[in-house]
């Protein structure tokens, strides 16, 4: 059980650093290459979750879509030779403020909380299960949000097109 | 040391959580605001799936959080639509700059 708290331990280390990195950095760049990092250590936690399928969904839609999404917007909207790329910030001592009361609550609330916990079951590949139950009892969601991305991305052309 | 369990899931979602928060409500650039709201989704989604595995629905939690992510990356197309428009009238992304509708 040790190597399993030890890889925990480092996957959560990774995925809040890069985090801070991506909240403080003055430059977008690094905000988008810490929240990269981010991406990969919430994945690590997903497969240590037994979430193998969604830690590789994870991956290819985070790392590979949003976030090369998120590069295009930071380079089609700022000057890129310049200095621009810098974000400045606004009512950080409010929102510091704001931000430590929303967590001790939180910290309180699942410190204080008798979770109903059943222990986990084996570790077991998920995509076949998860396959059959988009097919099957998930089938409107799964039809519905096809049709929400097919909306979303052509409305997204749309509105982004010079006129 | 306590085994990990279902509190530390948790908590790493909840400063997961806090972060995008902050970042939501200090950055100026329209594009790092939209970074900290894929940081909350994060968030939630590491509870939806912690708490699918610590209870007896085994793929519920799973599940949602396939739809959260379709769901983000739906959003986040629509989002940058939306600054690539605000970078064309206002040739800023800054969010304290767009104030047009301020009277």
């Amino acid at each position: 059980m040790a190597l399993f708290d030890f890889i925990f331990y480092g996957f959560a280390a990774l995925t809040v650093a890069s985090a801070g990195v991506m909240v403080f950095s003055k430059n977008v760049v690094y905000s988008a290459v810490g929240l990269l990092f981010t991406f990969f250590g919430v994945a690590g936690i997903y497969v240590l979750l037994a979430a193998d399928f969604v830690a590789i969904v994870q991956i290819l839609i985070y790392v590979g879509g949003i976030l090369v999404l998120l590069l295009f917007g930071v380079m089609l909207s700022q000057k890129v030779a310049g200095v621009e790329l810098r974000t400045g910030t606004m009512n950080v001592v409010p929102a510091a403020l704001v931000v430590l009361g929303v967590f001790v609550v939180l910290f309180r609330v699942i410190t204080n909380s008798a979770w109903a916990v059943q222990a986990p079951t084996e570790f077991e590949p998920t995509t076949a299960t998860l396959g059959t139950l988009l097919m099957t009892d998930y089938l409107i969601p799964f039809e519905i949000a096809s049709v929400l991305l097919l909306g979303a991305l052509i409305g997204a052309a749309f509105i982004a097109r010079k006129n | 040391m306590m085994a990990i369990g279902l509190n530390h899931y948790l908590l790493l979602s909840a400063v997961l959580f806090c972060l995008g928060l902050f970042a939501v409500i200090t950055k100026k650039n329209a594009v790092t605001v939209l970074m900290g709201i894929e940081l909350i989704l994060n968030a939630a989604n590491i509870n939806f799936i912690a708490f699918s595995r610590f209870s007896d629905t085994d793929f519920d939690g799973q599940i949602f959080a396939i739809f959260v992510i379709v769901t983000a990356a739906a959003a986040a197309a629509v989002a940058l639509a939306i600054v690539l428009n605000l970078y064309e009238r206002n040739k800023s992304i800054n969010l304290d700059e767009a104030d047009s509708l301020a009277g």
